[in-house]
């Protein structure tokens, strides 16, 4: 089976990527927007530390 | 226990009075959907015969849900539901009693109503008659569900909408059985069946809703 | 007995469980790429071409897994929310909260996913199918949790009022499965069934399990990745989150 018939998928290429390419799409973006999620709420709250330890000087 | 029930119902109905233009906007906003679809759809008899069960129904579900806002909402403004949470009797038997006085106001002038506007649509007879006892068992349904929603959304910002998207998916059984009744005794297939699973719908709802309910109503007025 | 009562509970402390949990996510992650790496090569190598349906019948290798995913993240939802009632745990409400999206991104890749098989097999987008539209009304039930959860700014309101929504969608869930597919037998004509004809073989059976598999163990990743989010931004004004070590840095 050559790479163009694979990606062909015997004249079903539209349906079986577009199903299987937005699953795969929105199983990436989840974890990257989870994780830059974390990494603004751990900013903020470190902010917060900070500001409060100084207050404490 | 039941002296109490009909104290609450008689407030409410008294409360609704005094305030009547209330009471005509949900049958207002019915007339005026059921009466529009023609005109979006064509004045055609035959088509309007066919689709008059959904659009009565669908009709009747906008015009339940947008009166639930005001079920507990003008209760919770001036504390008498603080006063209900605290009382000695059962809160569901409270709740239960809310929401009578609620049908009573906006569903039952929808139930009487609709018969007149099914001539608009060409209906027979047995369909009208099939299309009445039909909203008579599912809209007190749609009241008791629809409390929940306005439970949990009680004093939130955007309540209105928020209760459309939380109580719509859960309207749906009574939706498909209501207009499912009328369409299959339009169609001579006889609708008991369906008025049946309408009836099973309204006791079951009957039972938890108003549980469900005054769980909801403790965790919002906390 | 009672020690070990003891010992579940305190995990339910949000404290013990954010690391625990943080423990938990690279497993769980890896246990995903790996499971979802075979599946995938499962599904395009090794399944059979289906001698009906031609190559585009590998949609069901992600459709089936998403759509069983969808409705047992809405259990799981449903077995956290009936526990924060019960014993008024913190944490329940957060896990029910960390597993809404992905539930709802499985429940609409279900319906996507459904539409691209829809359309080459029975020619059209979308078919008024009792377990499509069954779907459907599941990814509004995922909705309605969402926007309530959302617009109650009081978390424990906010936890005790979407537990409750979603025993009520639970309670319903059969009610409106019954309903929808006595609607779809009274309308459906002689147009299309749901069956696809070809019996399952035993390869694709596998495929789909194991792709089911990668799926929950993607779902465990992320709802504990997204749970410790939420436990920082609700105990933010702790004493132990002012210790941990990402946030001291």
């Amino acid at each position: 089976m050559s790479v163009a018939e694979f990606f062909d998928m015997g004249g079903y290429a539209l349906y079986v990527w577009g199903s299987f390419g937005v699953s795969a799409l929105l199983m990436i973006i989840e974890p990257i927007m989870l994780r830059s999620h974390r990494r603004s709420v751990l900013q903020r709250i470190s902010r917060i530390v900070r500001m409060k330890a100084e207050e404490k000087v | 226990m039941f002296s109490a029930f009909k104290t609450l119902v008689g407030r409410d109905l008294l409360l609704a009075m005094r305030r009547r233009s209330d009471l005509f906007t949900t049958l207002f906003f019915f007339v005026i959907v059921v009466s529009l679809f023609p005109l979006g759809i064509g004045p055609e008899l035959n088509t309007l015969r066919l689709i008059a069960p959904g659009v009565f129904w669908v009709a009747a579900l906008l015009a339940s849900m947008l009166a639930l806002e005001r079920l507990f909402a003008i209760d919770y403004e001036d504390g008498a539901l603080e006063q209900m949470l605290l009382a000695p009797q059962p809160l569901f038997i409270l709740v239960l009693a809310k929401v009578t006085a609620h049908w009573l106001v906006t569903g039952l002038p929808l139930v009487l109503m609709a018969p007149l506007l099914g001539l608009q649509y060409d209906m027979a007879t047995d369909a009208l008659m099939a299309m009445v006892i039909s909203l008579l068992l599912g809209t007190p349904a749609l009241s008791l569900i629809g409390a929940i929603g306005a439970a949990l959304t009680l004093g939130l910002r955007g309540g209105g909408v928020l209760v459309s998207l939380l109580v719509l998916p859960l309207y749906i059984p009574v939706l498909i059985f209501g207009s499912g009744a009328v369409e299959a005794t339009a169609s001579g297939l006889g609708g008991q069946g369906h008025l049946s699973m309408l009836g099973a719908i309204l006791v079951l709802s009957l039972l938890f809703a108003p549980i469900a309910s005054s769980a909801a109503l403790r965790i919002s007025a906390e | 007995m009672n020690a070990r009562l003891i010992n579940w509970f305190k995990f339910s402390s949000p404290a013990t469980f954010y690391p625990l949990a943080g423990k938990m996510v690279p497993i769980f992650t890896l246990l995903a790429v790996v499971l979802i790496g075979v599946g995938l090569y499962m599904s395009f190598f090794v399944a059979p071409t289906d001698y009906k349906q031609g190559e585009g019948y590998r949609i069901i290798f992600v459709h089936v897994p998403a759509a069983w995913m969808s409705m047992f993240i809405y259990l799981i939802m449903a077995f956290w929310a009936g526990l924060g009632l019960v014993f008024n745990t913190r944490l329940s409400g957060m896990m029910t909260r960390a597993l809404a999206p992905t539930g709802a991104i499985f429940a609409f890749l279900a319906l996507w996913t459904g539409a691209f098989w829809g359309k080459p097999m029975w020619g059209t987008w979308w078919v008024w199918d009792a377990r499509l539209t069954s779907e459907l009304i599941l990814l509004f039930l995922y909705l309605g949790y969402l926007a309530l959860q959302g617009s109650i700014d009081d978390t424990r309101r906010a936890d005790r009022a979407g537990a409750l929504l979603v025993l009520v969608g639970v309670v319903n869930i059969p009610i409106i499965y019954y309903s929808v597919q006595w609607w779809n037998t009274l309308h459906q004509g002689a147009t299309i069934s749901m069956d696809n004809g070809s019996k399952m073989g035993v390869t694709m059976l596998w495929t789909m399990l194991i792709m089911a598999l990668g799926f929950w163990a993607y779902t465990i990743a992320v709802a504990l990745a997204r749970v410790r989010s939420i436990i920082l931004e609700r105990e933010a004004d702790t004493t132990w989150v002012s210790e941990l070590a990402e946030v001291r840095r």
